[in-house]
């Protein structure tokens, strides 16, 4: 296990932000922390990565605990925050180079390591030495994965890190992330977005108000919610009826109609939809389109976290306000 | 992001577990310090009105009082005003450095960066102390445009060479000193606008109650009193008896140097404590 919590919790005053969440992350894997602003992701990374204690748990990262052993911890981590953590006023080769820097690298191999991640994050143009406060959103978030990178970590955090890019950076962030874990890295990962958590993680775990609701592989997840739903549209409404008395003799269950849509759960695998779709062709009923439904991220996280999660209202946690303040 | 090499490990990875020996630890908190004392200095360049200002506002302050006040403080001095006000705009020049300090690790405070450096496998302290080294490097600009500014408005080093590379250093150790009080400031605050104000709270009272410029005799009694133990009044007085020569130069410079030491020992210790508080 690259990454090992066990009974993390931290409080910033009176608001309890992480209460009591256990985990692990097998190396080279990714792991998806889901949850709304305010669940307490953002504060369990800088517990990760040594930048805050708990109050109480302990966690390992590489095998070391992040608060007796932090100096082992932090050679072998690499950060990249929704707020990215690069420096303003400097360009964005300056960041890198005082970053590789900062990781001990010797000058020349610092100034070699800054070229390369420019090259392959497309900043080395004119962009690389211009001050970092003249970027875009997206510019400045390259940079700051770019940083994250700069001594190739054995674990990566990532902290939201598509947050606020488009979708063809967003894309791009997925392949390079892809390409680390082939590569041996583990990953954690932040995000609200649940189709980035399909896309990318191996498991997740969500969170709300501070405390796990649910783990496991996004297909289990997903399984939680319910079945598959098989969805067919006829080409008649005449024939509505008798096609909702044979799909629902088939499955043994009730059918949903709206108009030529029927859907119905899948219960009992294909069988049932051959069984069904069998049915409906000896009694002559026409199909205009089938389609099987699979839960989604979407309908696992909005029936595992309270509603008041989504505008912070009833959370006041701090991993709303970007760096925990 | 178009090539595929990036999991490659390129650069050599520092091995899990490797925690330095002291004498690494040392040789990281000098190469770290650097580093971040670069930063810093990176950043006077790409905001050079923060630097003008600072080379702007001890002129304004020398002109003013060696033009308008001095003719009337002047008189019962019995020293030429030049040469009494040029070394202790010299040390408040020094002493501004310590707001730079403040407003500097104020504004880090409050951005994201330091997060980043807090997970680096980097010195603890070096962001401080890289800081209070950019802010050394600062006042050795200014001290030495002051001197050149002093000199064409009639004041003279009149000690001898030795004597005023030593007033020099002394200031600047001197602002270094006091760059950490501005530290635990900036530190406490961590609002770069608050921490400005806050070090003007002591800053202005501290210089004027002082002997920078007008002799403490001169003071009423309880004000003396005060004065006379006042930290910037041991350096202003080690500063012009290194410059001008006099009495006692010797015990005055001991006692800037305790000043320095205690300030030292005091907010270095603070600064760090208040920078590891993570919240």
């Amino acid at each position: 296990m690259m990454i090992v919590a066990e009974g993390l919790t931290r409080s910033f005053g009176d608001t309890r932000a992480v209460r009591g969440v256990d985990f692990e992350v097998p190396e080279a894997t990714v792991l998806g922390l889901l949850g709304p602003n305010g669940s307490g992701k953002t504060t369990i990374v800088r517990m990760l990565t040594t930048a805050l204690p708990p109050d109480s748990g302990t966690a390992r990262v590489g095998g070391h605990d992040v608060v007796t052993e932090a100096g082992a911890v932090r050679p072998m981590i690499g950060l990249a925050g929704q707020y990215a953590a690069v420096d303003e006023n400097l360009t964005g080769r300056e960041n890198l180079e005082m970053v590789a820097r900062l990781y001990h690298l010797p000058r020349v191999e610092a100034r070699l390591r800054a070229a390369e991640l420019l090259d392959r994050f497309d900043l080395a143009d004119e962009a690389a030495d211009r001050p970092v406060k003249t970027y875009s959103g997206g510019m400045r978030r390259r940079l700051d994965v770019a940083a994250s990178l700069t001594s190739d970590p054995r674990v990566l955090f990532l902290d939201e890190p598509t947050t606020g890019l488009d979708p063809r950076s967003r894309q791009t962030l997925w392949d390079v992330i892809e390409e680390l874990v082939a590569a041996g890295t583990t990953v954690l990962l932040t995000t609200q977005y649940l189709e980035e958590a399909d896309h990318l993680a191996d498991n997740i775990v969500v969170l709300d108000h501070g405390r796990v609701v649910a783990a496991g592989t996004p297909a289990e997840l997903k399984r939680r919610v319910g079945s598959s739903v098989l969805v067919l549209i006829l080409t008649s409404e005449a024939m509505v009826p008798s096609a909702v008395a044979i799909v629902e003799e088939s499955c043994g269950c009730r059918a949903e109609v709206s108009g030529t849509e029927i859907s119905v759960p899948v219960s009992g695998g294909p069988a049932m939809i051959t069984r069904t779709l069998r049915g409906l062709e000896d009694a002559g009923v026409g199909l205009a389109d089938i389609a099987v439904h699979e839960p989604t991220l979407d309908d696992v996280f909005l029936s595992l976290t309270t509603e008041d999660g989504f505008d912070g209202s009833g959370s006041s946690a701090p991993d709303t306000g970007g760096n925990g303040r | 992001m178009t090539e595929s090499t990036i999991g490659s490990r390129t650069a050599p990875r520092t091995e899990s577990g490797e925690t330095p020996e002291a004498g690494s630890r040392l040789a990281w908190l000098v190469s770290d310090t650097l580093v971040m004392a670069r930063r810093s200095m990176l950043h006077y360049v790409r905001v050079p009105t923060v630097l003008f200002f600072a080379l702007v506002q001890p002129i304004i302050f020398l002109l003013l009082f060696r033009y308008v006040f001095g003719n009337a403080i002047g008189a019962g001095i019995g020293v030429d005003y030049a040469d009494y006000i040029v070394p202790g705009i010299i040390l408040q020049t020094a002493l501004f450095a310590a707001t730079n300090t403040a407003v500097g690790l104020a504004a880090d405070m409050g951005t994201g960066v330091i997060d980043r450096f807090r997970t680096l496998p980097m010195s603890r302290s070096a962001l401080l102390t890289g800081r209070t080294l950019a802010d050394l490097s600062r006042n050795v600009v200014v001290i030495l445009l002051m001197i050149v500014v002093g000199y064409l408005i009639g004041f003279d080093f009149q000690n001898g060479p030795w004597a005023a590379i030593g007033a020099v250093l002394l200031a600047l150790l001197f602002g270094w000193s006091f760059s950490w009080v501005g530290a635990a400031i900036g530190l406490s605050i961590r609002n770069s606008e608050a921490a400005q104000s806050a070090n003007m709270l002591w800053m202005f009272p501290l210089m004027f109650t002082s002997s920078l410029f007008v002799p403490t005799r001169t003071l009423p009694s309880w004000l003396r009193a005060v004065a006379d133990v006042n930290p910037i009044t041991f350096g202003v007085d080690a500063v012009r008896a290194l410059s001008l020569g006099g009495a006692n130069t010797a015990g005055k410079v001991t006692g800037a140097l305790i000043w320095c030491l205690v300030l030292v020992v005091v907010f270095i210790p603070l600064s760090v404590h208040l920078y590891r508080r993570p919240e």
